[in-house]
């Protein structure tokens, strides 16, 4: 009986994930995934991961989304029919899929016991630090080299999409993102909204350390709501040329860096604190890492320069 | 009987069956890009069940895999951002024949 | 005094639920984008309404139910803004189905 919610939203998940493979519709498509998205963020909560739900729900489901929905807009309408394929073959990679689900759910169904597991080691560097949150202490403490390499992942993302300017064009402003019917209401979301998603966004980041939310969260929230105003027409996008914005995708990775490499001096190695300034660093390491995020993200979305520069 | 972590886990295996499916079989580009996201968010919650079984030490769930899970998503966004952007400039450029033709690059408003 | 507190949240969560349900027969039921677009939004902004009423009683101090309010407030903002917009671009001879 208790496990009727879980068998639901399994069952929820599965007939949208169906429905977004199978839509002829190219937009049907991307709508379907925006909403596995958001039931996957439900199902992460059912997983005691709140923090990964919140990711899931802000970049998985909402960053992605629009990203994917202004690629429609851009693509045309209707879905060209490609090639029909043979029967035959729908049949065969249905089969090879159909093996390669059965071997993940025999390990699923036949875990290995005990499982193998971490924790106690990211709680010992818990009590060390001093934060209540173990996913912040192993993003930025126990594992900070890998969230230092995603960041460099970002930023080679950003440059990689930037590249793709055609070359007359280069250093000028990503099309407009002003949606097709740019009206009233959404006009004053977004200048309603803002002030208000700047100050959530804050606070998920400055919660981060004790309770669920942090870094990624807060800063998909900042990106969101400078899509938004971009999207109402109230700002147009920055041209990429721009030292500032330029200064501000690299911020992150350079103060995080700073603070890896001040650790030889003033702690025992690479990315390591003393545990009395710890929780200032990792502070400040995060406000930088989140105002870079947002950014990095809110230029991704907007994608390579469509205007020379002025 | 089947516990709700083992349910998400079954849950998992079928996004990615149904991922891989999509990723194999859709001609349009686009489609592929959609079907290897979900093949990757069943990946993640596969690694969330492993964390969920990984609880220890007084935690709800093992917070090595939530991070890296969380670390994936940004990741598999940005990956998503590139080959969406590489996808729109070929079909600018008139070198697909899957997509429809486009629009002009150029934004339409004067600039 | 949590008896009450209970009776309340049990009777308004339900309350809330019916609207829910209202709404989304409303949904899968009416015959245009904008029948379909009313029946979503009056019910459901009720419904959610009643739920967050429901849930108050049971947040452990003033600021977790502050927090209630202003998620409720939010969606609110969102959710009118989003139906305007589906509004006037189906009224502008978007998808009609």
């Amino acid at each position: 009986m208790s496990l009727l919610p879980d068998f639901a939203l399994m069952l929820l998940i599965l007939i949208a994930a169906v429905w977004t493979v199978s839509a002829r519709d190219r937009r049907d498509s991307v709508i379907g995934f925006i909403v596995v998205g958001l039931l996957l963020s439900l199902a992460w909560i059912r997983l005691n991961s709140v923090d990964v739900a919140l990711t899931e729900a802000a970049v998985g489901g909402g960053a992605t989304g629009l990203l994917l929905l202004r690629a429609c807009a851009r693509l045309g309408p209707n879905e060209t029919e490609g090639v029909s394929l043979k029967v035959s073959l729908r049949i065969l990679t249905g089969v090879l899929c159909t093996v390669v689900a059965v071997a993940l759910a025999t390990i699923v169904l036949y875990p290995i016991e005990p499982a193998p597991t971490l924790a106690p080691t990211a709680a010992a560097h818990m009590g060390e630090i001093g934060l209540g949150n173990p996913v912040t202490v192993v993003l930025l403490a126990y594992r900070a080299i890998d969230t230092l390499l995603e960041k460099v992942v970002l930023v080679l993302a950003l440059i990689g999409v930037w590249a793709l300017t055609p070359d007359p064009l280069w250093g000028g402003a990503p099309g407009s993102l002003r949606a097709q019917h740019s009206s009233g209401p959404l006009t004053f979301l977004a200048q309603v909204l803002p002030p208000v998603g700047i100050v959530i966004g804050v606070y998920l980041i400055w919660n981060g350390a004790d309770r669920p939310g942090g870094t990624f969260q807060g800063g998909t929230v900042l990106a969101a709501m400078w899509l938004l105003v971009m999207m109402a027409d109230l700002r147009e996008p920055p041209e990429i040329r721009l030292h500032t914005l330029r200064r501000l995708v690299v911020l992150g990775p350079v103060v995080f860096l700073v603070a890896g490499f001040a650790g030889f001096w003033i702690a025992n190695g690479f990315l390591s604190y003393p545990p009395d300034l710890a929780k200032p660093i990792i502070v400040l390491v995060e406000a930088a890492l989140a105002l870079s995020i947002a950014v990095i993200l809110g230029m991704l979305v907007a994608g390579p320069a469509a205007r020379a520069p002025r | 009987m089947i516990g709700s972590t083992t349910l998400y886990g079954l849950c998992a295996t079928g996004l990615v069956a149904i991922g891989l499916y999509g990723l194999v079989l859709h001609p349009s580009p686009l489609r592929k890009v959609i079907a290897f996201n979900l093949l990757g968010s069943g990946t993640f919650i596969l690694f969330g069940v492993a964390a969920q079984r990984g609880a220890a030490a007084g935690l709800l769930a093992d917070p090595v895999p939530q991070a890296m899970v969380i670390t994936g998503i940004v990741v598999a966004f940005a990956a998503t951002a590139v080959a969406v952007a590489l996808l729109l400039r070929l079909v600018e450029s008139g070198g697909s024949t899957l997509e429809p033709s486009a629009p002009d690059p150029q934004d339409d408003r004067p600039s | 005094m949590s008896l009450m507190a209970d009776t309340l949240t049990i009777a308004a969560v339900s309350a809330g639920l019916f609207f829910f349900l209202a709404g989304t027969v409303g949904l899968l039921r009416f015959p245009d984008t904008l029948t379909r677009l009313h029946a979503l939004t009056k019910a459901d902004n009720l419904g959610f309404g009643l739920i967050v009423l429901g849930l108050l009683p049971q947040s452990p101090d003033v600021a977790s139910g502050l927090k209630l309010v202003v998620v409720w407030l939010l969606v609110q903002l969102a959710g009118a803004s989003a139906s305007q917009l589906i509004a006037q671009f189906a009224s502008k001879g978007g998808p009609s189905a």
